[in-house]
């Protein structure tokens, strides 16, 4: 199997495991004082954490965590900021330089910064990881879904369609938006990457989701602290964070390359 | 070029403007009342007054928002809410150790991106590459918080060779600059990399092979100086990845910078410090990021008269 294979099996498995997890008896939260920090056994394949939880258990609720996220804040930031992108590139004027003055300004707090002080400030808990991560990411999809449009905008079925008498909602939705949704797929590819770290880098903080639900991020900073006696604990949802992001890196340079969309100066942006 | 200057520096005021607005509506953000926030539901009413009269928010939010501006122009970012030292003589302890975190990652993560990035570029498709570049996927794909950790499990609990924690001496600096410089040396080599092949094509290299210049000749006089520009714009538009990213390793390593400060705050609720610490740092950027621009205006005519980057 190719490793872009392999990467599309590990993303398949990935989004069903996380659902599927959601009607399997999981025990995140049964506390067993026998099985504090005893390493993999046939029971419990992934070992046990400093309560006696079967670590196998927290990591596909983590999995949940992360993907129901992700999938949510894409799908938000998407939506919102590929409609206000093309708008603005479509009506150009007062708009236009509004929304240009918006992305400038969002764009203009590094990384993560602006989530974390989001979730910080609104308090710890997945809504708010959602909006925060959502506040952030609609800016990224606004701004290429703009300079998109722009350079198709001028092109003949625009202008015909225009001519015909279109109203705007169809000339927008159907004439513009489809052509310009190969490069916005792609980035939204890499985005999932992004916002599975960021989701686990918030719950790291202690600004994620709160315990007893788990989330990979939350589960490697209670891993740190017995990292010399159960090194287990980071890395099982260490390891399972590393391959979904490489996958969904993986898969995303696939597609850039399928699709042909030029490499994107923010690549990797996380 | 005064002109390219001028327009440049004016869109960097108006995003500046807009940041400290967005920054100043954080406060105001939070569902019901900050103040119930910071102090919990149960505290008493005096108390709520006594903050609310120092915060300012009795009064209407344009109000505050002036005040708020005038006092940042005066330098005053007012006080902790915790240990009610101005915010200014917080920051100016902590911003030392940031930047010196950001320097040496910076420059860890070029040390490590242009071998790789070149020599992937010279060798595309071959193992080389695939080996170069598949370990910068890997550097993109493997986040702080869990890199952090690991070199500690590694280099100070098994090897014991360098400090867990802590900012003393040059010893305790590898690791967080190794944690934070990766994922920068990733996307670094990855643009190193797709940069040169395209100036690998062009006429000039050609000739310059023609001329009997080595190989490595050719790469160092002439492709690289011209794959230089894009990259100077990717390190400045990194550095906010780099900043943002130094919340996080600051935090998993203790280091005593203003990104730990950030997170120290939050957990505190001290969210004049909060606020402060976010506005410097995004500050940082869009100051940096005009820098660049403007250099890079500067060492590319076609820039400038072209007048919009």
């Amino acid at each position: 199997m190719s490793r872009y294979g392999l990467s599309v099996w590990i993303i398949i498995i990935w989004i069903l495991g996380s659902f599927v997890s959601q009607l399997l008896p999981l025990n995140i939260s049964q506390v067993e004082l026998e099985a504090i920090l005893q390493g993999p056994t046939l029971e419990h394949w992934f070992g046990n954490d400093d309560l006696g939880r079967p670590v196998f258990d927290r990591l596909l609720s983590g999995s949940y965590t992360s993907c129901i996220v992700a999938l949510t804040v894409i799908c938000i930031s998407v939506i919102t900021g590929t409609v206000i992108g093309t708008l603005s590139a479509y009506l150009g004027g007062l708009f236009d330089q509004v929304v240009v003055r918006v992305i400038d300004i969002f764009l203009a707090f590094p990384g993560i910064l602006l989530a974390i002080a989001l979730a910080g400030i609104m308090g710890p808990g997945i809504d708010n990881v959602v909006i925060a991560l959502s506040v952030v990411g609609w800016v990224g999809f606004a701004r290429l879904a703009r300079a998109q449009t722009l350079s198709v905008k001028h092109r003949d079925h625009v202008q015909a369609a225009l001519v015909l008498g279109s109203r705007q909602r169809k000339i927008i939705f159907v004439h513009l938006i489809p052509l310009i949704s190969a490069p916005i797929l792609v980035e939204a590819t890499f985005g999932v990457a992004s916002v599975v770290i960021a989701e686990a880098g918030l719950s790291f903080l202690g600004l994620g989701v709160q315990a007893p639900d788990a989330s990979w991020g939350s589960m490697i900073r209670d891993g740190t602290r017995y990292m010399l006696v159960a090194p287990h604990l980071v890395l099982a949802p260490g390891v399972a964070l590393m391959v979904v992001v490489l996958a969904v890196n993986l898969a995303g340079d696939r597609l850039r390359d399928q699709l042909d969309v030029k490499a994107n100066i923010k690549e990797g942006e996380t | 070029m005064l002109r390219f200057l001028l327009s440049r520096l004016l869109s960097t005021v108006t995003v500046v403007i807009g940041v400290v607005c967005l920054v100043f509506l954080l406060i105001h953000l939070v569902p019901g009342d900050p103040v119930d926030m910071m102090l919990g539901e149960n505290a008493q009413m005096a108390d709520r007054d006594a903050l609310r009269q120092a915060l300012g928010l009795n009064q209407p939010v344009s109000v505050q928002l002036l005040s708020y501006f005038s006092n940042l122009l005066q330098g005053d970012l007012g006080n902790s809410l915790h240990s009610r030292i101005p915010v200014s003589e917080l920051l100016a302890q902590r911003i030392p150790a940031t930047v010196e975190l950001a320097v040496i990652s910076l420059l860890l993560a070029c040390v490590i991106a242009f071998p790789l990035g070149i020599v992937a570029a010279l060798n595309k498709g071959k193992t080389w590459d695939r080996t170069a570049m598949g370990a910068s996927m890997l550097g993109v794909s493997i986040p702080n918080f869990l890199l952090g950790p690991l070199l500690i499990l590694i280099f100070s609990i098994y090897l014991g060779w360098l400090p867990v924690s802590g900012r003393d001496g040059l010893a305790s600096i590898i690791l967080p600059a190794i944690t934070l410089g990766t994922a920068l040396a990733a996307v670094l080599s990855r643009m190193i990399r797709s940069t040169l092949l395209e100036v690998l094509h062009e006429d000039y290299i050609r000739t310059a092979r023609a001329k009997g210049d080595s190989h490595l000749q050719v790469v160092i006089h002439h492709a690289l100086p011209n794959a230089m520009l894009p990259i100077i714009t990717l390190l400045g538009l990194q550095l906010g990845v780099l900043l943002g990213g130094a919340v996080i390793t600051e935090t998993v390593f203790s280091w005593p910078g203003i990104g730990k400060l950030t997170i120290d705050s939050i957990m505190k609720r001290d969210y004049p410090v909060v606020q402060a610490c976010v506005l410097v740092i995004s500050l940082t950027y869009v100051v940096v990021n005009m820098l660049t621009d403007m250099v890079y205006a500067w060492i590319d005519p076609r820039i400038r008269i072209g007048g919009r980057i």
